[in-house]
């Protein structure tokens, strides 16, 4: 299962504009202040653990971050762009929360969900062979090849996390965005989960995570960020644990869960 | 006699009367409905001996509900699995309004409007109210389709009863659907309606899908959700506003939802739901047509009452096929894992 497959064509340009880019960033559903002058980058080839409390705002400031939602004052940055007027909507693969769950009942097959990553670039016409082939390695570097007729319904939570993936390396996405993927996932499966999104991060694909898992983020991520409203810390995993940002942003005594690999 | 009906005759009398694009395209559904269609019933008639298919009501009846048998579920499967079922029905109710508003002004106003046209209009319009209410009100609320289905209902009462001679125009036939009465008109615009739908949903059909399965990450892909969502509602206002003479306002919503609620049991893939609904859809209305003829009953209940028919029939059958296959499949026993792991680890142990 290696990851390399889906990036077989010249490695991904490496440039040094930042994958996301937010700068003093405010948000609020109403009244209900939600972001508070938040700024952070995501440079290219980053594994950005996201992580706070319920409620903290973190599916807020994903969909600011993918320009779902304009924010009430600063600026968002996609590959250099204003997030809002960003249209290349194959460089980004996204997996919404409980997006796996809805899935469940749609007669939906394996194939057919994967081949909706190369649906920005074709939205009507013929397929070409370029695009089957995303959709073939994309399945591959998955290890789900073998499920392909299957209804997405009838996998196991873990094969099903793997499909979303897959549809967000048919698109040949630049950035990969997931916001508590592995809610109802058994435990084996997340590991096998998070090795798999480890791989794919060491072949160049940027990657934001949301998670209610600190542990998982400490072990897993490049770079944390920790969000209660307001930025709490943004950095090395290692420097995170050393900090009391956690206890900050949480307003209570987390103690971080102990990974024993 | 065969030289008079030709297509060449009908074309160039067309070009001769110097008839609109639209006219002329009548007068080709026209022959084609008679003299090639038409015919073919009346062979298959007399090869089967079946005098009901030679009747031309009866095989406008066939071809108006074996349309509706396409479009139905081919835009039903949308709007079930985006769980809209209720939509199809209260845009019906509307519809109705719509209706008793064009009776009405033609009335007050002595207007010549058709009511098919304002029926139109009015399901349209709610279809696009109901879908903007859901951008920004959020969530789809089961609630407020139960008001605007029963307020619709009540204005066209209402409004039935204000226009004069008001039951004349037959409310049945609205209410419940008629088929002894499809006119060649109705058919016309049901298959004008199957190609002007069939070809919207084909060309939409990869956006239709990605806002129908995951419409987050749709809008995060940069696919116009929005305007899918409206696509797909104005499909359904379209299909329940041509199928309506014919099923009836109160029923005209189950070809739209239980045919794709029958194929949902068995269908592995979206493109094969929406065929497997389609066969679904035409059993039910080949049947019940034929049953309302044979026995003198309301065509749309029959046709409803062997779709949901089909609907059981599918249900146990595949309840009790996974269960069968479930009993029947060798058991997955830990016993035969522990078997192959010790073995594994004697063999290892032989070659220490």
């Amino acid at each position: 299962m290696t990851a390399e497959t889906t990036n077989s064509e010249p490695t991904r340009e490496r440039s040094t504009v930042p994958v996301v880019s937010v700068d003093d960033v405010s948000f609020a559903y109403g009244d209900l202040p939600v972001i508070e002058s938040v700024s952070i980058d995501i440079e290219p080839g980053a594994f950005l653990g996201l992580v706070g409390p319920n409620g903290s705002g973190k599916s807020t400031l994903l969909n600011l971050m993918l320009g779902l939602e304009k924010p009430d004052t600063g600026t968002v940055r996609l590959f250099g762009e204003p997030a809002s007027e960003f249209d290349a909507g194959e460089r980004i693969g996204y997996v919404p929360q409980n997006a796996t769950t809805a899935a469940d009942r749609m007669p939906v097959t394996v194939r057919e969900l994967v081949t909706m990553g190369r649906y920005p670039r074709r939205l009507v016409g013929r397929f070409s062979d370029d695009d089957r082939r995303a959709i073939d390695n994309a399945l591959r570097a998955v290890g789900i090849s073998d499920l392909t007729d299957r209804r997405v319904g009838q996998l196991s939570g873990g094969q099903r996390q793997r499909v979303f993936i897959a549809r967000a390396l048919a698109a040949e996405a630049d950035l990969l965005a997931l916001d508590e993927p592995t809610v109802g996932v058994d435990a084996e499966s997340r590991e096998a989960f998070y090795e798999l999104l480890a791989d794919l991060n060491d072949s160049g694909l940027t990657i934001l995570l949301i998670e209610h898992d600190i542990g998982v983020v400490t072990t897993y991520a490049s770079e944390i960020a920790c969000l209660n409203r307001r930025l709490y810390f943004d950095g090395d995993p290692e420097d995170f644990v050393a900090t009391d940002a956690l206890a900050a942003a949480y307003g209570t005594d987390q103690h971080v869960l102990t990974h024993d690999h | 006699m065969m030289t008079s009906h030709s297509l060449v005759t009908v074309l160039l009398q067309a070009s001769a009367d110097r008839l609109s694009p639209i006219e002329g395209l009548w007068r080709l559904f026209e022959w084609l409905l008679v003299y090639v269609y038409g015919a073919g019933m009346n062979l298959l008639s007399e090869l089967l001996g079946v005098r009901m298919l030679g009747y031309p009501y009866m095989q406008r009846a066939y071809l108006a509900g074996a349309c509706i048998a396409v479009i139905g579920p081919l835009v039903g499967t949308f709007l079930v699995h985006r769980e809209m079922s209720m939509l199809a029905d209260t845009l019906a109710h509307t519809a109705f309004a719509g209706v008793a508003v064009g009776l009405f002004l033609n009335a007050a106003l002595s207007l010549s409007l058709s009511p098919l046209l304002t029926a139109m209009i009015v399901a349209i319009g709610t279809a696009l109210l109901v879908e903007l209410l859901i951008e920004y009100a959020g969530a789809y609320s089961d609630t407020s389709l139960a008001i605007v289905l029963t307020t619709g209902f009540a204005l066209g009462s209402v409004l039935i009863t204000a226009t004069d001679g008001g039951i004349a125009v037959g409310i049945d036939a609205y209410l419940f659907g008629s088929l002894s009465t499809v006119s060649k008109e109705n058919v016309g615009l049901l298959v004008a309606m199957s190609f002007l739908i069939g070809t919207l949903v084909t060309v939409a059909y990869r956006p239709l899908l990605y806002v129908t399965v995951d419409a987050t990450a749709a809008r995060a892909a940069r696919i116009n959700v929005r305007l899918y969502k409206r696509l797909m509602v104005v499909l359904t206002a379209l299909v329940v506003v041509s199928a309506m003479q014919i099923m009836g306002v109160i029923l005209v919503a189950a070809m739209l939802v239980v045919p794709v609620a029958t194929a949902g049991f068995v269908a592995q893939s979206f493109k094969q739901s929406i065929l497997l609904a389609i066969l679904a859809a035409e059993f039910a209305v080949l049947s019940g047509v034929t049953i309302a003829y044979v026995y003198g009953l309301a065509a749309g209940g029959s046709i409803v009452l062997s779709a949901a028919a089909v609907y059981v029939t599918v249900l146990v059958v595949a309840k009790a096929d996974t269960r069968w296959l479930l009993r029947s499949l060798p058991r997955r026993t830990d016993q035969s894992i522990e078997h192959t792991q010790q073995g594994l680890e004697a063999d290892g142990g032989e070659r220490e």
